[in-house]
This record gives C-alpha cells, structure tokens and sequence, in this order.
C-alpha cells in the first residue's frame, strides 16, 4: 500500500515539474501570470489517478488480458458438437431472408458484398485455415472467376449460369496449377510465390490489352432468371420480368434477385464446409497443417491432399468472382489488387484461422463496419490495423473458439477387446 | 520361412559421409527384432530407410506381405528410382518409374504394410486423440469427395467402421477415456500409446517402433513391453524396434541386429549378443582399441 502511494506520489511530482512551466506560467498579453494552484491540483489529480489505476490494474482480473494471460488460460480449443443451438441457425436464417424488406437499395449493395466476402473468406479458410498454406494470392482467383464470366460474355456470350460451374471449374484448375510448384514450400516462401501468382494474374489482364481490354476493363451483363431479365426493356432477347409477373419496373429486383442467389450459394457452402471438417479429406489436411511426416506415414498423399486444398479453396474464389462480376457490371483489374487478398486473409484470422461461424462473422463486421462508418473512411486500413492488433493480444486465436468434432465411442466392441487386455494394462 | 523384411546391401551416403554401409537384416514374420547401437550408429537412418523417408544409394529392401512373388517387393522403387537410358528399351518399366518418380514416396510404402512411430512424437496436437486414428484410416475409408459431402451410405458405414476401428485400438492402448481430449495436451506417456495406436490403425504387418520406451518411466516400460508382446501373440503384427532400455529389449525382442558406425556388427538371440565381444567393444569400448 505504501508502496503504491510513494510510486504515485513520485508520478505526482514528475507531473508538478512538467505542469508547472505548462500550466502555471500564462502567457497573458506580453505578460506572464503565474497561477500556482492550477498545476497543485492537477499533480494532485495525477497522483491520486495513478494510485487508482494501478490498484485497479492489479484487483480487476480483466486488465491482465492486456499481459497476454488469457491467451494462456482459456482454453484455445473446445470439443463438443460443432456448430452453433439450431434456435440461432433459424434466426439467422429468418433475419437474411428479411434484411432485403427491411434495408433500402444501399443496404442491399452493402450485404450483397458481405455475401461475396463471406463467400471468400471461407474459400480462403479452406487453404489457410484448414490445410494451413498461407496464401497470399487469394484474389488471383476471385480475378479468374469474374474475368471467366466478362470475357465469356464477351467473346461466346456465355450465360452467367455457365460461368458459375466453369468460373468455377477455371479458378479450380488455376488453383491446382499453383499448387503444383509450391507443393515443397512451407510457411514465408510459400506466402511470397502466392503472392507472385496473384500479381502476375494481375498484370496479365492489365497488361494483355488485346483479349482482357486491360485498364479499360470488360463490362458484363446482368445475369437473367430461366430467360427473365431484370431490365426495364428487354434487351438480351428474353422477357423483363416486372413485365411477365405484371408488376411494375424497379430495379431493386436485381439486388433481391442476386442477393436471395447468393445467400443460397453461401448456405450451401457453410453445408459443405461443415461437412468437409469431418470428412476424411478435410481430416487430412487438418492433420496435414499439425505434421505433414506423420501424414506421409499414415499412408496419406500429401500432394493430393494439398492440391485437393487449393483447388476447392480456388473454386470458391471463382465463384465468388463470377458473382462480383454480376454485380458490378464491368470488372477491370484495378478490383483485384494485392489489397483485396490482405482483406479476405485478415477476414480469415479476425475469425479465427478454421472456424466457419468465426469467418462469418469476420467478414460481416470488416465490410458492414467501413460501410457504417463511413466518415472516417481514411481510417479503414488503419482500423482493420489495429484491430487485428488487438485480437492478437486478446484472442489470438480468432473470434470464434475453433470446435473439434465430438465423437461418442461404439459400446459393440467393448467386449471383443476388453478380454484381450493384458491383466494389469491400465496405464494409471 | 522366408523373412516379412529382407534388408541386404543397405548403403545411404549424405555427402561424404557413408551414413550406412552394406547393412544385412532380415525380420521374421511374428517376430520382435530390434535394432540396437551405440549413439549416432545409424538405426534411425535405418528406420527412416525402412519407411522410405530416405531413398537409399544402394541395396534392397523386400517386404514380403499379401500376394507379392516370391521376390517380395521392394520398397526402393516405391519412392521412385532414377530413371536410367536403358529403361528406354522396357517402356513398361519406364512408365513405372516415371510414375513412382511422381507419386511414389513414403505413403506407398505405409499402405504396402509398414507402420511407424517416431522418436519425437509426432501426433496431431489440435487434433482430438479419435480424430489423430481416423486420420490413420485415410485408405480405408471412403476419401471421395462427393460421397462425403452427400453423406452416402456407403461412406457413413466406412466412417462407423473406423470409429470401431479406432475405439477398439483405444481400448487396447487404454485410452478410450481420452478419446474426445486434443492430442497435443494428453501426458507424454500416453502421447506414445497414442502414437502406436495411431500406426496400427493403417493396418500394418510391420510396425517399426522408434525408441518406444524413451522418457517414460520404469512401471509405464514394463506395461509398453506386455503391449508389444500382446501385440505380436495376438495381433501377428511384427515389430522391429530400436530402443535403448536394455533390460526391455533383451527382455522381449527374439532377434537382434547390432549397429556401429553404419555397419552391422553382430546379430543374434539376446544370449548370443550379451557374450558377443564386438558389441562389448562396441558399447564400452576396449582397451585395445
């Protein structure tokens, strides 16, 4: 106790002797008043704080999460049925199908891209968050994706049905392409040639002016509905919708439709996700992340398993372009810059490296929150900065708790093996 | 009885060091064979050889499991030998390689039917303990993708087979109460079960134990050795260990094989090898020099 108050009586006077020239001293016209209780009471003030802060410092459990303890005593990992109570799963459900009737065009605009970010973030948490392979170069494929859909357009007049599988299928391929040479890297080199494949995409649609339009860009059509379109006139040869259900022309329409598209893509792909974790595939490239030789020892192909990684990882990226594509109506490549695989690398490690929900939730907050905040645009990079910062001090592990499956043993064989127990094998 | 593994002409180099020369052994089937040595004589390099970690520079190595010829099959093409000019007369052969020289490795010689464990224990840390088996069992269950993500019925009675797989093996290793705990934070001790465990779960003929007893104490050895012998009484799987606990493996092992300085020095029964003056040399040195 006394120690405390002789460290803040010391606080105190260190406070007096920078107060007092600051305070005390003002300059008033070409004179100088001194005011003498002024820096008095605010060294006072100083001493009393410090003795405070630091009482509370050491008797409320909650500051020690600034010394990195919690990191530490909450368990990093829990076991149990994955996944979030069903009650909350339908009001998630409930709250996305409502958000169109609730929320005006803007709002739309802004969940649509939530949704496109949702759907990265778990493309990109399959390669880093499962299988544990830093990519870099994530927006390589979301690029390949939507320049599937612009130039098919373009040149074949693909559908936007059509691109979906094959910007799909194309990322996928590209994916597994990269994969192949950094099959042996690990870790930094691994990031630094994924990186180089994202920048090299890049600059061949901006550079390759002949077939990508470079910097111009390639507009894109609006995707239709079994032949509706969501124009005022018909312009793609198929009937405008308002005027087939008889209804009068809005072009909220588009973003209902796109919006209601997406959320059933994304549905599928938490389905998918969740089922892929306690599939042997997805077992493996967990087990592949923790220790590739035990893997090679069990008789697991760490070149499938890695590539199967990249290319569904990549897969979802295609998607995720060709809905991008749709709806901006027009892609160019300044869309797909080193920035953007930052940005979906940060939604993957705010959410916690593995957790579906975590990535979820991620991607919602780093999108809608610049949206919300919009004022201090300027402070966006320095925002997602600084909380990445914080999570690691506080979490850093991520939002969201990573879930292990749970698995309730089989009582058949209870008997079979229990006779062939050595007498005395117990082990403790 | 032809041996399940035939070693013979062994010869590994890492730059100008001859790591193992010319090294003879052979594994009986139903057996416990341990590889035994003084520091840095090389039964890791063997072990890691064996299970096709290293590709050696020369010499055969022939499992003799399932229906193979009367040769067995050499693990050294498993992991992809050079492809030379004369495979170029035997396009079968060629294919062969080249396609061992791609896909080959150590996987292929687990799935031929060796098991290891390691001697710093390798396990899937955030992996629970039953998750750290099904991994095991990636071969034997159903890996397609699309039977997985629509839940077949055919993949959901090879994954019910794995769990009963895995439990039983937990049982044996008495483990089954840990079977929902992370890997990486059971006691060392039972992180060595867990890695056997683990191993057998691929099915083996061969389980090849690195050094098993290492950091566990006197009573935790004696219950490793009763599982081992279980394992070859009533499991038929056979073991080749490296250890250093003398007493275990003079206690249990059947045969021995006597590393120094990369070359085999003695092989035998344990009576033999406790009055063999080259392995006394080897250990404690002679005065002779």
């Amino acid at each position: 106790m006394w120690a405390r108050w002789w460290m803040a009586c010391r606080v105190g006077a260190i406070a007096l002797l920078l107060l007092a020239p600051m305070v005390g001293a003002v300059l008033s016209g070409y004179q100088i008043e001194t005011h003498w209780q002024r820096p008095l009471w605010l060294a006072l003030a100083v001493t009393v704080g410090t003795f405070f802060c630091s009482w509370l410092l050491q008797h409320i459990g909650w500051f020690d999460r600034f010394g990195g303890r919690a990191a530490s005593s909450t368990p990093a990992v829990t076991i149990g049925q994955s996944g979030p109570r069903p009650l909350w799963i339908l009001l998630a459900m409930a709250l996305a199908i409502a958000l169109p009737f609730v929320v005006g065009k803007y709002g739309m605009s802004v969940a649509i891209l939530a949704l496109i970010y949702i759907l990265l973030g778990l493309g990109l948490n399959i390669v880093v968050g499962l299988a544990g392979l830093l990519d870099l170069g994530f927006v390589a494929f979301y690029a390949v994706g939507a320049y599937t859909y612009a130039l098919g357009y373009h040149y074949w007049q693909l559908s936007f049905w059509l691109a979906l599988p094959l910007g799909a299928l194309l990322a996928g391929l590209f994916g597994m392409v990269l994969g192949f040479p950094v099959l042996r890297l690990h870790g930094d080199y691994l990031a630094i040639v994924t990186l180089g494949f994202g920048e090299i995409i890049r600059l061949v649609l901006n550079n390759w002016v002949a077939v990508t339009g470079g910097p111009n860009g390639v507009s894109v059509v609006f995707p239709t509905l079994f032949g509706l379109e969501f124009n005022r006139r018909a312009k793609q040869g198929g009937t405008p919708i308002h005027e087939f259900f008889g209804i009068s022309y809005s072009s909220d329409h588009r973003a209902i439709f796109l919006y209601f598209l997406l959320l059933a893509v994304v549905g599928l792909l938490i389905i998918m996700v969740i089922r892929l974790k306690r599939m042997p595939i997805g077992r493996a490239w967990e087990a592949l992340r923790e220790n590739e030789v035990a893997c090679r020892s069990l008789g697991i192909h760490h070149v499938t398993v890695k590539l199967s990684a990249f290319g569904l990882g990549a897969m979802v990226g295609g998607i995720g372009g060709v809905f991008f594509a749709a709806l901006q109506g027009f892609v160019n490549p300044s869309s797909f810059t080193f920035f953007e695989s930052a940005y979906i690398l940060a939604i993957v490690v705010l959410g916690g490296m593995g957790s579906t929900t975590g990535v979820i939730a991620a991607a919602m907050v780093l999108t809608v929150l610049p949206e919300l905040l919009r004022d201090f645009s300027d402070y966006r990079v320095l925002s997602v900065g600084i909380a990445m910062v914080l999570m690691m001090v506080w979490r850093p592990r991520g939002l969201r708790q990573r879930r292990r499956p749970f698995f309730a043993l089989p009582t058949a064989a209870e008997e079979n093996r229990a006779a062939a127990l050595v007498p005395g094998v117990d082990g403790r | 009885m032809t041996p399940l593994l035939t070693v013979r002409g062994l010869t590994i180099r890492f730059g100008g060091v001859t790591a193992l020369n010319q090294v003879d052994f052979a594994v009986q089937p139903g057996s416990i064979t341990a590889l035994i040595g003084p520091n840095g004589a090389g039964k890791t390099t063997v072990f890691n050889c064996v299970t096709g970690f290293y590709r050696a520079d020369g010499g055969t190595i022939r499992l003799h499991a399932g229906q193979q010829d009367e040769e067995g099959l050499n693990l050294l093409t498993l992991l992809g030998e050079p492809v030379r000019w004369r495979d170029c007369w035997q396009p079968q052969r060629l294919a062969e390689r080249l396609y061992y020289q791609m896909f080959g490795g150590p996987h292929l010689v687990n799935r031929a039917g060796v098991a290891r464990t390691f001697q710093n224990i390798r396990l899937f840390n955030e992996l629970t303990v039953m998750e750290n088996l099904l991994v095991a069992q990636h071969t034997q269950v159903d890996a397609a993708l699309l039977s997985g993500l629509l839940r077949s019925r055919r993949f959901l009675a090879k994954e019910e087979a794995a769990l009963q797989r895995a439990t039983e093996w937990l049982r044996f290793f008495a483990l089954h109460g840990e079977a929902n705990r992370l890997a990486g934070e059971l006691p060392y001790g039972h992180q060595r079960r867990l890695e056997m465990a683990r191993a057998l779960c691929t099915n083996p003929r061969l389980l090849c134990l690195d050094e098993p007893a290492a950091g566990l104490n006197p009573n935790e050895t004696r219950l490793l050795s009763q599982l081992i012998l279980t394992l070859r009484d009533q499991f038929q799987v056979t073991i080749l260990l490296i250890e250093h606990d003398m007493g275990m493996v003079m206690e249990i092992s059947d045969h021995l094989v006597v590393l120094d300085h990369g070359e085999v020095i003695a092989r035998g029964t344990p009576e033999e090898i406790q009055q063999n003056p080259r392995v006394l040399a080897a250990y404690l040195g002679t005065g002779a020099g």
